[in-house]
């Protein structure tokens, strides 16, 4: 068990040290091959203002002509240990995690990602309580039932729901039932919450439910294909076989085994989705991380973007490797393999 | 699948099946595709879902024609049919008439029928290429690794793992908006689709590669591998002629399934700004233009359900498809 979890922690640093080159070759590289120079970069620090001769200052401070190597070293080391900016007329300090500055108001990132977090957590946690039930019970449901009247209805209504996206479906939402007929809060809306927990959940429930019909019409397909296969094996004949009650077969020997690759994708959605629901936080209009990076995008502040991907890298890491450490508790065969 | 041996000198002397010759009905051979083409086209709403298919890719590829035939140029702005006052269509349910289809966006005027009808091209564009890009990468890796195996199926196993944990949306935001206006010599809207395809297929590829992957890895172990390895193929030859043949199914199956995929994602990332630059007309952008006029249902209406029409289309085509080449549905 312990070699286990060593490995997989051993991987998931490997993992997040990929990740890291990975974004910072997408802002520093990536644009330098498509013919930004390293004065390009260095102005967006000085404004629009500045004298060729300080955009070649600041470029030469902040270390943009030096090679790809030293500069990734220097980004790292922001992040893992802070970092000192020389700007010229001071040193400024960048605390632990460094995730460098905003361009637009010289604030860093990394407090700001703090401030957004608690909504776009609420936001997932919501929604994938509720679309793990529905999913999954739907699923069951179908696949025990299969070719019934409710088969047919529920699979039709989710492949009608892996076809829709959400910036459609949470705009007919919010025009039906926020501004038409007025029962839920209309987007934009969001209260903390440890202020008012009632009216945090009334804020939230419209996009907890449109962002967790898209998951569950996925989880429910899912669902349904693999109990369709579990419920066929041998083991669960041997298990009537026993004399063992239905209900017992279905929950413990047939969802049982159906239900392990969909915790793997579970972690993986849900780590996701906590980096920033981007698209439900743009519909809503949720002060959340998806937004605050896509706002930053509108405002070519790179900075904050990259902030956000490699935070929400860190959660997919974070919550893959607990969702297969889970797996070793329950399962012994995982940490024999 | 197809026969690895031609046996058909000693089968047919035997006949093997004269004894069922008495009951007057001659029995064929009938290949994979032929079987999968008898059940596909039994099934009514895998048909329905592939002629809406057809239907699309022709407005798409006509749509041109269709603009010039049926409406007003995509970007001329029509002041005549906005009400000065609210700055809305003029006319009833966003100004629906005979002269404009689907009505005329709010502020500008500009012809809604046109605009789906061009965005209709750029959306199937960027689906169909972005899906090559990524069937060609997931085949290549999924072959190779699932035919040679050992430290090579490891390598490439965990730059797959690597690709599925990165968060796709966010990667695909922050480098469509890191590249600049002009680069790797194109500008302007060419240098977007070719970013979008390029990007879209590159961060989708290892879904097809592991599927690609698992079916390589049994038909390696086939008889009809293990004779032409006898009989002392190369492994080009192997991989060419004996198990990419065998491949077409899986691909073909998850080649249709990757591209509604593909269209939702251009969608998203044209709703979230970082997509093909506006003036140019695609769904998501239409709609990202529709959240300032909610009160205007038409003009969310419209591109919404040019976006949920087509992507059903394609699952639905996509799901008969694969139960049609598998041999174990129903």
């Amino acid at each position: 068990m312990l070699t286990y979890v060593i490995r997989r922690l051993i991987g998931a640093v490997a993992m997040l040290v990929v990740v890291s080159m990975v974004t910072f070759a997408i802002f520093f590289v990536v644009p330098q091959l498509a013919g930004a120079t390293p004065e390009a970069f260095a102005s967006r620090y000085v404004g629009r203002a500045a004298t060729p001769e300080t955009v070649q200052l600041i470029a030469e401070r902040l270390g943009f002509n030096d090679p790809v190597v030293v500069q990734y070293a220097r980004f790292a080391k922001g992040i893992v240990v802070g970092a000192e900016y020389d700007y010229g007329t001071g040193v400024e300090h960048c605390p632990v995690p460094c995730l460098g500055y905003s361009f637009l108001n010289q604030q860093p990132v990394w407090p700001d990602l703090l401030d957004r977090m608690p909504v776009t957590f609420s936001l997932a946690l919501g929604a994938a309580i509720i679309w793990l039930i529905a999913g999954v019970s739907t699923g069951v449901v179908s696949a025990l039932r299969r070719g019934s009247f409710f088969d047919r209805l529920a699979m039709g209504t989710a492949l009608a729901g892996v076809s829709l996206p959400i910036f459609f479906t949470g705009m007919v939402t919010l025009v039906v039932f926020s501004y038409g007929l007025n029962l839920t809060a209309p987007g934009g809306s969001w209260t903390d919450f440890g202020e008012n927990p009632g009216e945090w959940a009334y804020n939230l429930i419209l996009p907890w439910i449109t962002l967790a019909f898209l998951f569950a019409a996925t989880y429910a397909r899912l669902t349904r294909a693999g109990m369709l296969e579990t419920m066929g094996e041998d083991y669960i004949r041997t298990a009537r076989a026993k004399g063992l009650r239905e209900r017992e077969v279905v929950v413990k020997h047939g969802l049982r085994a159906a239900l392990t690759p969909i915790l793997t994708l579970f972690g993986l959605d849900f780590g996701l989705l906590i980096g920033g629901a981007v698209l439900t936080e743009s519909t809503y209009s949720l002060p959340g991380l998806g937004k605050y990076a896509i706002d930053a995008i509108a405002n070519n502040d790179l900075p904050k973007v990259m902030g956000v991907t490699l935070l929400t890298a860190c959660f997919v890491v974070l919550a893959s490797l607990i969702v297969d450490l889970l797996y070793a508790v329950v399962d012994p065969r995982v940490r024999l393999s | 699948m197809t026969a690895p041996l031609d046996v058909s000198g000693s089968a047919t002397e035997a006949q093997p099946e004269s004894v069922l010759a008495g009951s007057g009905k001659v029995i064929e051979g009938r290949s994979l595709s032929r079987i999968a083409w008898t059940r596909l086209k039994r099934d009514k709403v895998a048909m329905g879902g592939g002629i809406t298919v057809i239907f699309l890719i022709l407005v798409a590829v006509f749509s041109s024609v269709i603009v010039s035939a049926f409406g007003h140029p995509p970007l001329e702005f029509h002041p005549d049919q906005i009400d000065s006052a609210t700055l809305s269509p003029k006319g009833t349910f966003g100004g629906v008439s005979w002269d404009f289809l689907f009505g005329v966006e709010p502020v500008n005027g500009r012809d809604i029928f046109s605009r789906i009808v061009a965005g209709a091209w750029i959306s199937l564009l960027i689906g169909f290429l972005a899906t090559l890009v990524s069937v060609v990468i997931g085949t290549v890796m999924g072959v190779v690794a699932g035919y040679f195996g050992g430290w090579v199926d490891n390598v490439i196993g965990r730059i797959m793992d690597v690709f599925l944990a990165f968060p796709l949306l966010v990667f695909a935001i922050a480098l469509a908006g890191v590249i600049p206006d002009e680069g790797f010599g194109l500008s302007g809207n060419g240098l977007r689709i070719a970013l979008l395809v390029f990007i879209i297929g590159f961060f989708s590829w290892p879904y097809i590669g592991r599927i690609i992957r698992g079916q390589t890895l049994s038909l390696r172990e086939r008889e009809f591998v293990d004779a032409s390895r006898s009989l002392g193929a190369r492994h080009t030859y192997i991989i060419f002629r004996e198990i990419l043949p065998n491949l077409m199914a899986p691909i073909l199956v998850y080649a249709t399934l990757l591209i509604p995929t593909n269209i939702l994602f251009e969608a998203a990332l044209s709703f979230l700004g970082v997509g093909i630059n506006p003036p140019t007309p695609t769904w998501g952008g239409m709609l990202s233009e529709a959240v300032r006029f909610y009160t205007l249902p038409h003009f969310v209406l419209f591109p919404g359900l040019a976006i949920f029409i087509t992507v059903l289309a394609f699952n639905l085509f996509g799901d008969g498809l694969r139960d049609a080449f598998d041999p174990r549905a129903r």
